[in-house]
């Protein structure tokens, strides 16, 4: 079986890591598996975990009382799902929920914030990618406010 | 001024101009969305379809209700008949959404260029479409499936504002298992909905593109400008990148001025432009 | 060649032009008095013309004005032109039946056959303006054959300038004053030493043989040389300028320019300017139908890109201000037109100038945008 840090090594938010960080990273993650419709991690939960998706089909959504659950986006293999464990106050802004059975990797979050307070390098290197997919999912997220198949669509 | 006194060679008068609708007979509708029918005509005259390109458009209308561009969205293998998606916006859409088999609309067309699909063999190709916007596309889809051996990796990226709000979603499948990799996702969706959710955009990311690739796409403006950014990042620059416009085109034949964008008039030159050619026109605002 | 074979019509002899054209079937238009201003519209003798008087135009500005002589076409351009019958302001293209599910049918193209038309006292920008409509209409793959018939049949009588009006700016369009082609019979009318007369010239077959059944005599030097004399004159007085140097580029490089604020301010998108040009080809179409819906017709009517509906799309116009809609209009006669048809859409007539509510200025706005680049290159030097 492939060790963590190997398996990390091609996803795009750890690529280009060195050896060493990435064996510090893999050494804070376990292989988990998720069936259908069981949540990872639910809202106001404290985040002292994150995941990466090996494989399956993870929601990220928001309940509302009497809407039920609002789908705000789904990710995929090779996503990361999480990012409230590396900023204060450390807890969990939205439900996650595996739409199908899932392959993860969980990493535990208490362990690499330890490993960060030490390590400024590997820090600015998580902080970067992870302010990445911030700014890549705010801009989906902008583009999806603009709700731009409802009025201002092409006749053609 | 050489046409001034000698003006191009006199038609026969008997052929109706280019602004006269041919009578077009409605053979089936079928209601794809709850606001998007899709009709199939046949010529009054020749119980034909059109000759078309896939991405050329006509100008079609019911009941006196007024003219409206429509894209092409059948099979140009089989131009027997004439297939029409249409959005339920206005008063003239909606007379045509309306019309029941056996009605008689008008039809003038086909106009504009198309999709270049032939200049596109040997490649691989991404189609992205946005809501409505597959429409214009089906042709080109079903065009490059007739050949699929000429081309390489073909993937359909398709994105809509709920899952009630996606066209063909029986063929999406067929599509699938007829050489296209099919991504689907939606802005919006309830617990029912076990496909992607978010923007067309981030399926971009997911679907393994290389510089390799060649696009069209078509959509709603804002959403072509932000899949012509996100191709890039892979490689696929604007000149790769081919979209399908709209402005407020009248008579289909660049004699009616509605549709230009700068030195364009969509309807004659157009609707089909590389990105490259019309990205700095659609940069500015208000043109 | 205008200036070839030319012969002398004296003003007592004009009205056998008018007799020549009836002979052979043409309804006659030309310039005539209406609401205070000269339109074109049909004329049947030279006593329909707008005999003595002139024209004084400025930005916003045109007052009928009585001239010393009787001259026939003392006075430039009104705000008719000559596009009121290339592409008239309302057409039907075609009626229909509808029955009462809405079924169209027995589609009848119309109107019918035209009428074969002289133009008398065409002006040269004005030729040069049917010469570019044509190019617009009948140039692409899908030509209109209702102005195709409209234009196969027609005979033109020019009048060479023999002064300028106030917002006349041809010269430096290259579309004037003086007439080289595109026309039957050219005139330049001459007063001089208490004779009134015209100097004639052919420019096709059918203005030739028009021209030998008229009373006229050889032009002698003396005569040809007042003519000259008379377009040089016009070419001396122009009125205004717009130097068309790179102007396409010019204006693609400006289209964040600051001077499309300054003039929006002024400009009450009224549409003027579109209704009076004589190259505006824009249209729009609505189908009319009668109180029961048992017949439907296409009416095309002249559009402008001045009103908000005109760049509609679902979801809004794209042209909201008047900035935009100012700038749509003027670097679309000077630049876009160039790409979409191959030469300038505008012929310098000052029409735009002088029917603008405000006075707003084509050759002035192309001035300031060119002058404030070239503020910016000095600057750097």
């Amino acid at each position: 079986m492939q060790a963590l840090d190997e398996l990390i090594a091609h996803v795009p938010t750890f690529a280009g890591l060195s050896e060493e960080q990435l064996k510090l990273i893999g050494g804070c993650g376990r292989n988990r598996h998720i069936g259908a419709g069981e949540m990872l991690f639910a809202e106001g939960d404290p985040a002292d975990h994150f995941f990466l998706i090996r494989r399956g089909l993870v929601a990220l959504e928001v309940h509302a009382p009497g809407r039920g659950p609002l789908r705000i986006e789904t990710l995929e293999h090779g996503e990361v799902v999480g990012w409230s464990w590396l900023f204060a106050p450390y807890r969990w802004q939205l439900d996650a929920r595996a739409l199908e059975a899932c392959e993860l990797i969980e990493f535990d979050a208490a362990c690499l914030r330890g490993k960060v307070a030490e390590d400024h390098e590997l820090g600015y290197q998580l902080m970067s990618r992870f302010a990445a997919n911030v700014i890549s999912r705010l801009q989906a997220t902008r583009f999806q406010l603009l709700d731009v198949y409802g009025k201002s669509e092409v006749t053609a | 001024m050489a046409s001034l006194k000698s003006p191009p060679e006199r038609e026969r008068h008997d052929e109706p101009g280019p602004m006269v609708p041919e009578p077009f007979v409605v053979r089936s509708k079928r209601q794809d969305t709850s606001d998007t029918w899709t009709l199939e005509l046949t010529s009054v005259a020749d119980d034909a379809g059109l000759h078309f390109a896939p991405g050329q458009f006509t100008m079609i209308e019911a009941g006196g209700s007024g003219e409206v561009p429509i894209s092409i969205s059948g099979d140009p293998g089989e131009p027997d008949v004439l297939v029409h998606t249409v959005r339920s916006v206005g008063l003239a859409t909606q007379a045509i959404c309306k019309a029941q088999p056996g009605q008689v609309l008008g039809v003038r067309g086909p106009f504009g260029n198309s999709w270049p699909v032939e200049l596109l063999e040997g490649r691989d190709v991404v189609v992205a479409a946005g809501g409505i916007g597959l429409a214009p596309l089906r042709p080109a889809i079903l065009a490059m499936i007739a050949n699929r051996e000429r081309y390489g990796r073909l993937v359909l990226l398709y994105g809509a504002r709920t899952a009630s709000q996606m066209l063909y979603v029986d063929e999406l499948e067929r599509w699938r298992e007829e050489g296209f990799e099919v991504h689907a996702t939606v802005d919006s969706a309830g617990p029912e909905w076990l496909g992607h959710v978010g923007v067309v955009t981030r399926l971009i990311g997911r679907a393994r593109l290389t510089a390799s690739f060649a696009g069209l796409t078509c959509g709603p403006e804002i959403m072509m400008r932000l899949t012509a950014l996100a191709l890039a990042d892979f490689g696929i620059d604007g000149e790769q990148l081919y979209v399908s416009t709209e402005r407020n085109m009248q008579c289909g034949i660049g004699h009616c001025g509605h549709c230009q964008l700068g030195p364009w008039l969509l309807c004659r030159d157009g609707p089909v432009f590389d990105w490259q050619t019309l990205a700095h026109w659609l940069q500015l605002r208000d043109v | 060649m205008a200036e070839l074979a030319s012969c002398t019509l004296e003003r007592e002899a004009f009205d056998s032009l008018f007799e020549a054209l009836e002979r052979r079937g043409y309804g006659v238009i030309g310039p005539r008095v209406r609401d205070g201003a000269i339109v074109y519209d049909r004329i049947a003798a030279s006593s329909d013309l707008p005999v003595g008087l002139t024209d004084e135009q400025d930005g916003g500005h045109y007052r009928l004005v009585p001239r010393e002589d009787a001259a026939l076409f003392g006075y430039n351009v009104g705000p008719h032109s000559w596009k009121r019958f290339q592409l008239p302001a309302q057409r039907t293209l075609w009626r229909g039946k509808l029955d009462e599910d809405g079924n169209l049918s027995d589609i009848v193209e119309g109107p019918a056959e035209p009428e074969r038309l002289a133009f008398l006292g065409a002006r040269s920008c004005e030729l040069h303006a049917m010469g570019i409509l044509d190019r617009v209409l009948l140039g692409g793959s899908h030509p209109d054959p209702a102005e195709r018939a409209a234009r196969e049949g027609v005979f033109i009588v020019a009048v060479q300038c023999s002064q300028a009006g106030g917002t006349c700016f041809c010269a430096s369009m290259g579309t004037g004053p003086t007439a080289q082609s595109g026309f039957d019979i050219a005139l330049t009318e001459v007063i001089e030493d208490g004779r009134h007369y015209f100097v004639t010239a052919p420019g096709s077959d059918a203005g030739r043989e028009l021209l030998a059944e008229l009373p006229t005599s050889a032009a002698g030097a003396a005569e040809e040389g007042a003519a000259s004399a008379a377009h040089a004159r016009a070419a001396a007085q122009m009125g205004r300028e717009l130097d068309i140097t790179d102007i396409r580029e010019l204006l693609y490089r400006n289209y964040d320019h600051p001077r499309w604020n300054e003039v929006a301010e002024r400009c009450l998108t009224c549409g003027n300017c579109t209704m009076v040009c004589p190259t505006c080809f824009c249209t729009s179409v609505e189908d009319v139908t009668d109180l029961e819906r048992t017949s439907v017709e296409r009416v095309q009517r002249w559009d402008s890109c001045f009103t908000i509906d005109y760049s509609h799309i679902h979801g809004g116009a794209v042209r909201q201000s008047a900035h935009s809609r100012y700038r749509q209009w003027m670097t679309h006669k000077l630049a876009t037109w160039i790409d979409q048809f191959g030469s300038s859409g505008c012929v310098g007539c000052g029409r735009c100038i002088t029917w603008c509510p405000v006075g707003i200025d084509i050759t002035e706005e192309a001035r300031a945008i060119r002058a404030s680049e070239e503020a910016v290159h000095a600057g750097a030097r």
